[in-house]
């Protein structure tokens, strides 16, 4: 049995974790929170950029450190434990996992080094409406050269230079690449429950594309897409979760009230051992989603399933619960909580809400159970 | 990352499988219902231990010296999961090898090893643990069964409860109160009680799910030789920790109808399209892979010499919670239909309703919901204890109820 992390990526763990405690301190986080035109860190983004980071499973030869999905899931885990704000997510889970995917050998070998170098940032424009964006409700059409349509919101959308869409094709969908920068593309802020990341409203007046994989493959790109992606937020949850849970600790064992710490309550150690219990049961789907991911198994749909199921109930009962255990100091602005609150809502919903995933685990369960 | 044996741990897997095989039917269609107090059962029960004992698979971490095979926590784990694909007959074993013996090990002198362990082992004799009261159970502590000491002997008297196996055991340890004018945990003394003398009544308690698995006992003027003592006198509580965290390792699982069952029994009724049910199959099989999962992760540590990390305590607030709600979901699923328990009439054997009426006995048996919560909050998150009100009162000033 060897389900766990290696030495070596637990190391990569631990320098990732001592470096954003560093370099990405809350108050970087409030930097992007507080000013509505700053879009997201930009001298975090620039650490990462140098230190290859986002090359982290992009192959050598086109720039990347070669390493693989278990890696990235490493650093996602330390990303969220600082709500790191910066479209490191957008970039590496939703438009290099997509180009890793769907790319032409000339369309990986065009972007993906300038991924690794920092001169592309990427985002996933999906959702045009409440509602989960897959195939069936998108609007935004494509006719072999030109997108037109618009997306909202689109996560990094307003800072980012290129974009994966999924947009109709004839009477399918299929993924498309834009570049953000050129003609018939415009932008607009949006406003979100989660400030510490940017989100935009792209409209496209045909805007030149070109398409990624055949046409009529969005459906399924989509859905294999949102597996990967699914497994790498449940970790940046995971890591946010982790952190909420010591938040809540730390705080209970230093207030006191009727003349002890609140934490010696059991009103209080019962809702932090419940905590734990989920938070765990997410590590541990997340582990296997991880597994799924990097060996591209057969029982990855279920496990991303499962991985994000977990992580999302995980961090959303963290992040709600560790408000309420800092009393009404954690109902304040200056307090974190809320930061974690809003990002929970954020990646909870980023790739389908936790229903949807429901819904999906519960037909590849049937799948398996009818073959 | 994989889920694959070393090299040296599939040795041992296809050695215990060969083994296995050789001696036992792998777990057939037929349902497993036999009572372990079938005489037939036990009779194969006590057979198949000592054709472990005899071949170094009974206690696999146990040192050589006294009868185990010296081999890994990780070769007991591969045992266990195939042992556990076997009609294998070894629940009379399991508390006293996993918690009575290790304590007389710890505790006990030179000739009550020589006397006791290798019997054991073999399973010529079978032990139980006396340690809960009726007013003493999350608070175990608070036990009032009295050993008076009389010359070189102890004289013992009070009531046990919610004893695995009493009825068919030869020994058990035993917890007593020896001085009642010191604090709780300071008067208490552990001994070896012979379960078969004169003064020791065995009454099974009729359970609410109807069976009567555990049982009450009884001690009235009991006579133990003090030689038969476990530690100290006054020490009982610290020789109970040795018991008792030799059972923490044993519990998790909740035996029962899981999400498969009830998604197969879905299937069959055609309620699968209810979304409802649905999400909520989508809950237990999270749940369930949680679970299962986190096992791996402990396996993992001692695949690799590690000692696993806390993790491993959330696994029976998950079991016993997740079979009591999808026994529940079950029945209603069944609606009306739902409430009959015969098991020739009843879908799956009418096992969601026996699980149904067991579950509650495994949210409280091995440490209730509450007690495992605050263990969690205390030991693995470092939150402070209760409070006390106890804890320097002498125990006979002390309120009850």
């Amino acid at each position: 049995m060897n389900f766990d992390f290696s030495e070596d990526q637990k190391f990569l763990a631990n320098e990732a974790r001592k470096f954003l405690e560093a370099q990405c301190p809350m108050t970087a986080v409030r930097l992007v929170l507080n000013d509505d035109d700053i879009s997201h860190n930009q001298d975090v983004w620039k650490q990462i950029v140098e230190m290859g980071w986002l090359g982290t499973a992009i192959p050598e030869e086109h720039g990347g450190l070669g390493l693989g999905m278990l890696e990235v899931c490493v650093l996602a885990e330390e990303m969220g434990r600082v709500l790191a704000p910066v479209p490191w997510a957008s970039t590496v889970y939703f438009f290099t996992e997509a180009l890793k995917l769907a790319g032409s050998d000339q369309q990986q070998a065009d972007i993906l080094p300038k991924i690794v170098s920092g001169d592309v940032i990427g985002c996933y424009a999906a959702s045009e409406g409440p509602g989960n964006a897959d195939a069936s409700n998108v609007k935004t059409s494509f006719d072999g050269s030109t997108l037109s349509g618009t997306k909202i919101p689109v996560t990094d959308g307003d800072v980012a230079t290129h974009a994966v869409v999924l947009a109709k094709e004839g009477s399918g969908a299929s993924l498309v690449l834009v570049d953000l920068t050129g003609d018939g593309v415009t932008r607009k802020t949006v406003q979100t429950l989660d400030p510490t990341r940017s989100h935009a409203e792209i409209t496209f007046d045909k805007a030149a594309a070109t398409r990624l994989g055949k046409a009529g493959e969005g459906d399924a790109l989509n859905s294999q897409l949102m597996d990967r992606a699914a497994v790498l937020l449940a970790f940046e949850q995971l890591g946010g979760a982790s952190r909420a849970l010591e938040m809540a600790k730390d705080y209970a064992l230093e207030r006191y009230a009727f003349g002890r710490p609140i934490g010696g309550n059991q009103a209080i150690k019962h809702k932090l051992a419940e905590m734990y219990v989920k938070n765990e049961v997410a590590r541990s789907n997340c582990f296997y989603g991880a597994w799924a991911v990097s060996t591209n198994a057969a029982e990855l749909p279920e496990a991303a399933a499962a991985a994000r199921i977990a992580a999302c109930e995980a961090f959303w009962f963290a992040s709600k619960e560790n408000i309420q255990t800092h009393g009404g100091m954690g109902f304040t602005w200056e307090v974190d909580c809320h930061l974690f609150y809003r990002r929970a809502k954020l990646l909870a919903v980023q790739a389908g809400a936790p229903k949807v995933w429901k819904e999906k685990l519960v037909r590849a369960l049937e799948q398996k159970n009818a073959a | 990352m994989d889920f694959n044996d070393t090299p040296e741990e599939a040795k041992f897997r296809e050695e215990a499988r060969t083994f296995l095989k050789k001696h036992l039917d792998a777990k057939g269609d037929k349902p497993l219902r036999q009572r372990v107090d079938g005489t037939e059962f036990m009779r194969r029960a006590k057979e198949w231990q000592k054709t472990k004992a005899e071949n170094g698979y009974a206690q696999i971490t146990w040192p050589k010296e006294i009868g185990g095979r010296g081999g890994t926590p990780m070769q007991q784990v591969i045992w266990n999961q195939e042992e556990g694909k076997f009609d294998a007959p070894t629940g009379p074993f399991t508390i006293g090898l996993g918690m009575c013996i290790p304590t007389v090990i710890a505790f006990g002198s030179d000739e009550h090893k020589k006397r006791y362990v290798g019997k054991a082992l073999k399973g010529e004799e079978i032990w139980c643990q006396l340690f809960s009261e009726p007013s003493a159970g999350s608070d175990v502590a608070g036990l009032k069964t009295r050993a008076v000491k009389d010359g070189d002997e102890w004289v013992i008297n009070g009531q046990k409860v919610w004893t695995s196996g009493a009825h068919y055991s030869d020994y058990g340890i035993l917890l007593t109160r020896t001085d009642p004018s010191v604090p709780k945990h300071k008067g208490l003394t552990m001994f070896i009680v012979d379960m078969k003398q004169a003064g020791v009544e065995v009454r099974p308690i009729h359970q609410a799910s109807g069976g009567r698995e555990f049982n009450e006992v009884y001690f009235s003027d009991v006579r133990i030789p003090d030689s038969d003592r476990l530690g100290e006198v006054g020490a009982g509580w610290k020789v109970a920790i040795v018991t008792l965290m030799n059972e923490r390792l044993a519990v998790g699982g909740s035996p029962g109808p899981d999400w498969g069952e009830i998604m197969t029994y879905a299937q069959q009724a055609g309620t699968m399209s209810d979304q409802a049910f649905r999400e909520k199959l989508a809950d237990w099989y999270v749940a369930a892979q949680g679970y299962k999962l986190t096992k791996f992760r402990t396996q993992t540590a001692l695949s690799r010499g590690q000692t696993p990390g806390p993790e491993n305590s959330i696994g029976k607030i998950i079991t016993a919670n997740h079979l009591q709600d999808i026994c529940n979901s079950a029945i209603e699923m069944q609606d009306h239909y739902g409430i009959m328990t015969d098991s020739d009439r009843m879908p799956a054997d009418a096992i969601f309703q026996q699980s149904f009426m067991w579950a509650p006995g495994l949210r409280i048996a091995g440490g209730t919901d509450e007690i495992l919560k605050n263990i969690i909050a205390e030991r693995v998150l470092g939150l402070p204890q209760d409070v006390r009100v106890d804890k320097d009162v002498p125990f006979d000033q002390m309120k009850s109820g």
